[in-house]
């Protein structure tokens, strides 16, 4: 076997260029999706009805929306407290997001879980971790299970930069390169764990460097273009299919907003936020789609109104749903019975 | 060796049922065997425990029986094959994973206090996380600080998990088979000074239900007396030496750690009037000290004498034998404290 370099897969297959104009006008819609759900979570959040905090994803709409597209109905999907536009790629239904933000009875877990825990695992969405990197050994297993089952499932892994330093990545990287599991870890590298630059608390920046520690296939692309991101996704997905193990695909991108509700990110040079924000990836994509003569302007604004009409009057609905019961029994809840 | 095909095929291939004598050891391979012939979706990982059969062969002839794919050796990572129980049991498996010394807990504390007690629950009760974590705990093998602990009192605060620790081969028999049947994260305290005793245990039988609570092993009228794991047979040694001096102790294996059911504790207090409580831990924060408080307030009008707990001291163990045996409660000391309250 030759050890893979850092970075040197196969995304120069180009996979997205077999996609359709559907689909990739699709991936636009669902970019744009998860953008107004966010910026509506924010305005809800100032109206009262988010509660504790909740971390938003704008400008890493891209990574959930090219990594989702080259997955199927039956693989898994787990992510990170930072997980809302994981679950909207996979279709969550965007009523029940709210209501969970919301804390209601129709939320996805009951108003039980809260924004750090969005689940359905209808959509194979089997868990969102609160805590770094605690995910990585439990997308393993499921990356086993799809193994023992034989069939041809995936297991998808996403996490931060900030993960990688926690033993659980190491961990949960080598038992998938050992056993050659099903299982495609995507680092969506935005420069900060929590409110710490990646150079205060990692030698390096380009992290797909680890991968080649554990002789893992690796990627690094360029995280706010989705179809570089659907690039490297597609035939990493097809190797782990084929039982031809895991890969590691770091995506170079960039939150928007703070840490979390509380961080107003002031520890960011403006100068850095101002040159991200013009790679905004959504804006990128539309140029793309508008240079290609694929979507007008007009297109794109239709596009977003119909997202935010969408969003709005989910969240609405969500808003107007009753609280979760006091007296319903938990311990059912925690325990089958 | 069988391939996998042919254990399925074999299904509930029919056991003979016969109440023979065995090891605790024993008993844990052949609620292992039995389960994982009965349920295609079951295996069980660790560390060393396929060809090798485990460090204390717990898992003897089960590579041979089921192949390396349910019998499966992991890397040293605690944290890793643990959560990695977790993602299995998401997505339909029913795993089963040996930590070698429970002292190893500590390494994936993380993932079984804030992932496996936590997931079903999160999820508004939308998952199932049929998992069972064994590990073998306990003193007395000269292991020093870091491989002697029992771990009972580490997860007793985390509601989510259930946690059962056998006394003798029967009961290390049955509830671990009820573990694997239960849909709900199970941690089975083993303890390894066990692993040789032999006693009666009813191999083959298929109706198991997890206990709901402790069981008394010895009826007796002038005290009463809570043990666990090793400790149980201590309890009975004393018990059988104060039955020569006419003191009839009653002991209770309290079994089930959590949920943790001390009504039928109070119930013999109500009857005996004395308590005495056996952990293997240092005092704080151990089972005793619910079980206490627990009796306390549902019997305080038929206690004869303030409870008294007998625990390890509150520092680790120490590594040489003429130390270890000292601070290991023994069956003298717990008569002794038996007789200090009448």
């Amino acid at each position: 076997m030759t050890k893979p370099a850092p970075g040197t897969g196969s995304a120069s297959n180009k996979a997205a260029a077999a996609l359709s104009i559907e689909d990739r006008i699709g991936l636009y819609r669902t970019m744009t999706l998860i953008r107004e759900f966010e910026e509506q979570v924010q305005r809800s959040y100032l109206e009262g009805l988010v509660h504790g905090t909740t971390h938003l994803c704008n400008g890493q709409e891209a990574v959930c929306a090219g990594v989702a597209k080259a997955l199927r109905e039956d693989d898994y999907v787990s992510y990170t407290y930072r997980g809302h536009g994981q679950c909207l790629a996979r279709g969550m239904d965007l009523e029940a997001a709210f209501a969970e933000l919301f804390g209601r009875e129709t939320g996805v877990c009951g108003g039980i879980g809260g924004s750090m825990h969005l689940t359905d695992i209808d959509l194979g969405l089997i868990g969102a971790f609160g805590i770094v990197g605690a995910g990585l050994p439990v997308a393993v297993g499921a990356g086993l299970s799809a193994q023992l089952a034989r069939r041809r499932q995936v297991s998808v892994c996403f996490f931060g930069d900030g993960a990688v330093n926690i033993g659980a990545f190491h961990e949960a990287m080598n038992m998938a390169q050992v056993w050659k599991l099903p299982v495609i870890f995507v680092c969506e590298n935005n420069l900060y764990g929590e409110f710490s630059h990646i150079l205060h608390t990692t030698p390096y920046e380009d992290l797909v460097i680890r991968a080649s520690g554990y002789s893992m296939q690796s990627e690094l692309v360029d995280g706010n273009d989705v179809l570089a991101v659907y690039d490297a996704a597609a035939p990493a997905v097809a190797r782990a299919r084929d039982g031809q193990g895991p890969t590691f695909i770091e995506c170079k991108t960039y939150r928007h907003r703070g840490h979390s509700r509380t961080d107003p990110a002031k520890y960011r040079d403006s100068a850095e936020v101002e040159a991200w924000l013009k790679r905004d990836p959504i804006s990128l994509y539309r140029a793309d789609l508008r240079a290609a003569g694929l979507m007008s302007d007009v297109g794109a604004e239709d596009v977003a109104a119909e997202a935010r009409s969408l969003v709005k009057a989910a969240a609405d609905r969500a808003a107007a749903a009753p609280w979760p019961s006091q007296t319903q029994d938990f311990m059912a809840t925690m325990f089958v019975q | 060796m069988r391939t996998n095909e042919k254990i399925i095929s074999a299904g509930v291939e029919p056991i003979e049922r016969v109440t023979q004598e065995i090891t605790y050891r024993e008993a844990i391979v052949a609620a292992l065997r039995e389960e994982m012939r009965r349920d295609p979706k079951t295996l069980i990982m660790g560390e060393d425990i396929g060809e090798s059969g485990g460090p204390f062969k717990t898992c003897h002839g089960l590579y041979e029986e089921f192949g390396a794919e349910r019998v499966r050796d992991t890397p040293i990572a605690e944290t890793g094959f643990v959560g990695a129980a977790l993602g299995l049991a998401l997505t339909g498996y029913r795993p089963i994973v040996e930590i070698m010394f429970a002292d190893f807990l500590g390494v994936c504390f993380d993932q079984i206090a804030n992932s496996i007690a936590k997931h079903r629950f999160m999820s508004g009760g939308r998952v199932k996380t049929p998992i069972v974590i064994r590990a073998l705990g306990g003193a007395g093998l000269r292991f020093g600080a870091q491989h002697s602990q029992t771990a009972e009192s580490w997860l007793l605060s985390v509601p989510g998990i259930k946690i059962i620790c056998p006394s003798d081969p029967e009961q290390a028999y049955l509830m671990l088979k009820a573990a694997i049947r239960d849909d709900n994260p199970v941690l089975v305290l083993e303890h390894k000074a066990l692993l040789s005793m032999k006693g009666p245990a009813p191999i083959g039988i298929d109706d198991v239900t997890m206990p709901s609570g402790p069981r008394v092993l010895r009826p007796g009228r002038h005290a009463t007396i809570v043990a666990s794991l090793a400790m149980v047979r201590k309890a009975l040694a004393a018990a059988e030496s104060l039955s020569a001096e006419g003191i009839e102790a009653e002991v209770i294996d309290i079994q089930v750690l959590r949920p943790l059911n001390v009504a039928p504790i109070s119930d013999s207090v109500r009857r005996t009037n004395i308590l005495v409580t056996v952990e293997e831990q240092a005092p704080t924060g151990g089972w005793s000290s619910d079980v206490v408080a627990d009796v306390v307030s549902q019997a305080f009008d038929y206690l004869d004498a303030p409870p008294a707990r007998i625990t390890l001291p509150d520092h680790p163990l120490p590594y040489s034998p003429h130390l270890e045996d000292a601070l290991i409660p023994s069956a003298e000391r717990i008569a002794a404290t038996v007789k200090s309250l009448l």
